[in-house]
């Protein structure tokens, strides 16, 4: 509702960013699609068109589809598909996404609950646990494979010596545990800090008219509570899903996809950029890109919903 | 100079006509109220004369020129929202200097003004706070301020009484009436209060569905209303309409009486019925009445005193010289 | 309200929650006291805590060894460049959406918002190619712009639900009061929106201040910033303790600063408005 003036100022103030976001997505991912269809071992001596021909040619190559790289069909997706450490890959990635989502959510909750209670220092508290998510995620992951998780000088290791055990070589011997630990580490601050603000936006007058009724603490947990968190789960589920699907560094950093802790953005990053068959990692890169997309419908539900408001 | 025309003045969003071409001429110094349903395209037809709106067909015309494509700004009218719209960061003197600001009028002059406007809103002790820290009716006052200091050719209102409780609403329509007495500049104000337009208004035009239903001073309206739309509309408590045996002894599909223009009698009358609720205003009584072929309830204005209770009988006449009588298609026969 | 509750309820709920928080703060904690300790005290067993020798002289060594200014550097510029730049893109679009929306503006915020859930991993090889055919391979300004398009569609989604929350009919007695369109976003929406556009920096600064693809993966010397500094303690530094701890300290510190005050923002940031 407004004038046709402000309508055109507003499409050409709106212009530049939609272009840029649709160059961003559109150049990279034909650029994805292009390739996966294409046999291209750079270490083997495939080129695109000739190198140093600056970047008109690059651009004439892209336009016409790399007319130097052979083209094989479905073969990398196939082959990809196929190959053992896609089966794995999936695998991994699944128990890490699964692993981090039910340690946060469920822990979230329960923390988000405690802070929800009348406390001294309250605030204090809220910055303590919320801490970690502020922390970047190369030096998560050193401080607890150096500091915590190192089997001969590791805090951990100091403390099962204590109780004569002996050390854990935690990211080795229990790789997936672990990851999932420090993972969780810095995601349970985020879950907690959006259930608490959903908790905190649950009127109180519903909860004692629902005590007035007789329900009891978990009654009214279970049938007032939760449902109104609900949605705020689901969001918490759907937004750490498309964050945890690209989990990098913290594997980059600790195991380096070693002792079967290789997910499938890690997979595809060692095809792409460590053995450089691109062709291969491209078809990985659609399939992870296809993954993240079928969460990202129903995120994209929930908050199109929220619009209509 | 205030004189504003509307020629076929039309309003789409999309393929849904909100107004139809209607005309309206608004004359110079008058206080026009647009009233109607919430709906009925009153804030529309005020955003399209401020140019919030554009129009989908039709002209506007301001004191003679056509300023259907004039930007809001340069069409010379000040607008009183709803929410009074007071810019938060701003203190009361920078909101109402703001838009003499923009016109970069000078300094000393912008001064005197918002000083003027002050002594005359009752604002100089809170010119230096901030909207934030005013109460409803303050607010309510700045926004007025913002308006006068432009010295516009017309003040355009929004429901701006809507947000105020009920007795700061009586003192502010006051207010708004003393202020078009002291500056006889054109006024159109929109609301959906009744009261308020009779009122206030020296002109009323009642709307439905974007329709123009009637154009009248207000007691007009209260008198002769053209069709069983305005009738129910206009007065408080709102006239019985009647319809069946009772009309058709009129010669009429509908007819219509006011509760105050009712007698009631406990022992002869014209209908008879049984007392439902009485509403014991001190000044007066509603009573409604049920059991009356046509009209169920059956409202009368009675005096303060009349001591009538739940069930008990009593009969109505109605007063021939105000009795209203319409057609099928709901017009008023003269 | 809430209702009242005894004392040693509430006692007893301090010291759970108290526990907790330390609980989860504990590897923060551990490594900022860990690098004022020396490399010996450092993995000592039992564990020192508090009373050891404080010392400096690792912040001077990590400093003198690797630069860390250099880097830090690189952080401030990538992460405040593409934030800055991000903003200065997005308030005219979030102002557009906010207040002129049409049919498509529904559509087009999700577009957005689409583009951010991209695998980042899916379309490695292609930014390196361009950055590689550009010439830009290990340029922060290149990064700059990278991580402002991952960005912005947060950046517009947390400024139109700010912007969202400013009553149109400011806007439009603004304009009434005529204010043109530069007017409007200058001394109207602007002041107004402060707050908003100041947390929006905020956290997005945050962001990409922590990302660790992009600058994992784009950079090697001259445009690394912190990020990619601390993955170079992964090994054989990383085992003196010490100095891994003065340089994360470094590294997290201003951010866990910054990020305290943006908590309340981070919420709304992170769910794109769907909690509140």
């Amino acid at each position: 509702m407004a004038t046709q003036s402000s309508r055109s100022a507003a499409r050409i103030m709106m212009a530049p960013a939609v272009f840029l976001l649709l160059v961003w997505m559109l150049v990279p991912l034909s650029l994805t699609l292009i390739l996966s269809f294409k046999r291209f071992l750079p270490l083997r001596g495939d080129r695109i068109g000739e190198r140093g021909d600056g970047f008109g040619d690059f651009l004439l190559d892209y336009i016409t589809g790399f007319p130097t790289l052979d083209w094989v069909g479905f073969q990398n997706f196939a082959s990809f598909a196929s190959s053992g450490a896609f089966a794995d890959a999936v695998v991994t990635t699944l128990v890490i996404v699964g692993g981090v989502l039910a340690v946060s959510v469920i822990f979230g909750i329960l923390l988000a609950m405690l802070l929800d209670q009348p406390m001294w220092g309250q605030g204090v508290v809220r910055i303590l646990v919320i801490a970690p998510f502020f922390v970047m995620p190369t030096v998560s992951a050193l401080v607890w494979k150096n500091m915590f998780m190192d089997p001969t000088n590791g805090l951990f290791s100091h403390l099962w010596r204590a109780f004569g055990a002996d050390p854990v070589v935690w990211l080795s011997d229990v790789p997936m545990f672990s990851l999932i630990l420090i993972i969780s580490w810095q995601w349970l601050p985020f879950a907690t800090l959006i259930l608490l603000t959903a908790f905190q936006s649950l009127d109180s007058e519903q909860l004692e008219a629902a005590e007035m009724d007789g329900a009891g603490p978990f009654a009214r947990f279970f049938f007032i509570a939760l449902p109104h968190l609900s949605r705020a789960i689901t969001i918490v589920i759907l937004i750490q899903t498309i964050f945890l699907l690209a989990v990098f560094a913290e594997i980059f950093v600790t195991t380096g996809g070693a002792f079967g802790t290789r997910t499938l953005t890690y997979l595809i990053y060692q095809r792409v950029l460590e053995s450089q068959n691109i062709g291969l990692g491209s078809a990985g890169g659609v399939y992870a890109i296809i993954l993240a997309n079928i969460v990202a419908i129903f995120l994209m539900r929930i908050v199109g919903k929220n619009l209509d408001r | 100079m205030g004189r504003i025309t509307l020629q076929k003045v039309q309003k789409k969003f999309g393929d849904v006509e909100v107004i139809p071409p209607l005309d309206l001429e608004i004359n110079d110094g008058e206080f026009v109220v647009f009233v109607g349903p919430s709906g009925c395209g009153k804030s529309t037809l005020l955003r399209l004369i401020a140019g919030l709106e554009d129009v989908s067909g039709g002209q506007i015309n301001i004191d003679g020129e056509d300023a259907t494509m004039v930007p809001p700004a340069k069409r010379k009218l000040a607008m009183v929202f709803q929410s009074y719209a007071l810019y938060p960061h701003m203190t009361v003197r920078k909101n109402i200097a703001f838009p003499m600001r923009m016109a970069k009028m000078d300094p000393a002059e912008q001064n005197k003004r918002i000083e003027n406007a002050a002594a005359a809103l009752n604002l100089t002790d809170y010119l230096d706070r901030r909207p934030g820290q005013l109460s409803g009716g303050q607010r309510q006052r700045v926004a007025i301020g913002r308006a006068i200091v432009r010295e516009p050719a017309a003040f355009l209102f929004d429901e701006p009484l809507s947000n105020l409780d009920a007795a700061l609403r009586v003192g502010m329509r006051m207010e708004i009436g003393e202020l078009h007495k002291k500056l006889d500049t054109t006024m159109i104000y929109v609301t959906h209060d009744q009261v308020e337009a009779m009122t206030m208004a020296d002109k009323i035009v009642v709307l439905r569905a974007g329709h123009i239903e009637q154009v009248g001073s207000p007691l007009e309206l209260y008198r002769t209303p053209r069709n069983t739309f305005v009738a129910g509309f206009i007065g408080s408590p709102k006239m019985n309409l009647i319809e069946g045996a009772a009309a058709a002894e009129h010669n009429a599909q509908t007819i219509g009486i006011r509760p105050e223009h009712l007698d009631v009698s406990t022992t002869a009358g014209k209908w008879e019925g049984t007392v439902g609720v009485a509403e014991h205003l001190g000044s007066d009584t509603f009573i409604h009445i049920h059991g009356i072929e046509g009209c169920d309830p059956m409202t009368v204005r009675a005096g303060g005193e009349v001591s009538v209770k739940h069930g008990d009988t009593v009969f109505l006449t109605p007063q021939a010289e105000h009795l209203h009588r319409f057609d099928a298609e709901g017009l008023r026969i003269a | 309200m809430a209702r009242a509750v005894t004392t040693p309820r509430k006692a007893l709920n301090t010291a759970i929650a108290w526990t907790i928080g330390i609980l989860i703060f504990f590897p923060i904690l551990w490594t900022v006291l860990t690098s004022f300790k020396t490399e010996a005290e450092a993995i000592a067993n039992p564990p020192v805590f508090l009373f050891f020798d404080w010392t400096l002289e690792n912040y001077g060594v990590v400093q003198e060894r690797s630069n860390y200014m250099r880097f830090l550097w690189n952080s401030v510029i990538i992460a405040g460049g593409s934030t800055i730049l991000g903003i200065i893109i997005a308030v005219p679009a979030a102002w557009s959406m906010a207040f002129v929306p049409s049919k498509r503006t529904k559509d087009i915020l999700l577009w957005m918002l689409s583009t951010k859930m991209l695998p980042a991993v899916g379309v490695l090889y292609p930014i390196y190619l361009l950055c590689i055919e550009l010439g830009v391979l290990d340029n922060r300004y290149a990064l700059v712009v990278i991580l402002m398009l991952i960005n912005l569609p947060i950046i517009v989604w947390m400024l139109y639900t700010y912007f969202r929350e400013i009553p149109g009919e400011i806007l439009e007695a603004a304009r009434m009061d005529g204010a043109s369109l530069k007017d409007e976003l200058l001394y109207v929406l602007t002041p107004m929106a402060v707050p908003g556009i100041a947390s929006t920096l905020l956290l997005n600064f945050i962001l990409a201040w922590n990302e660790a693809f992009w600058t994992l993966n784009l950079t090697s010397v001259d445009a690394a910033p912190l990020t990619a500094f601390i993955a170079s303690y992964s090994s054989p530094e990383g085992l003196f303790f010490a100095k891994l701890s003065a340089a994360s300290t470094m590294a997290i510190a201003p951010i866990l600063i910054l990020g305290w005050f943006s908590q309340k923002q981070l919420v709304r940031g992170l769910t794109f408005g769907a909690v509140k």
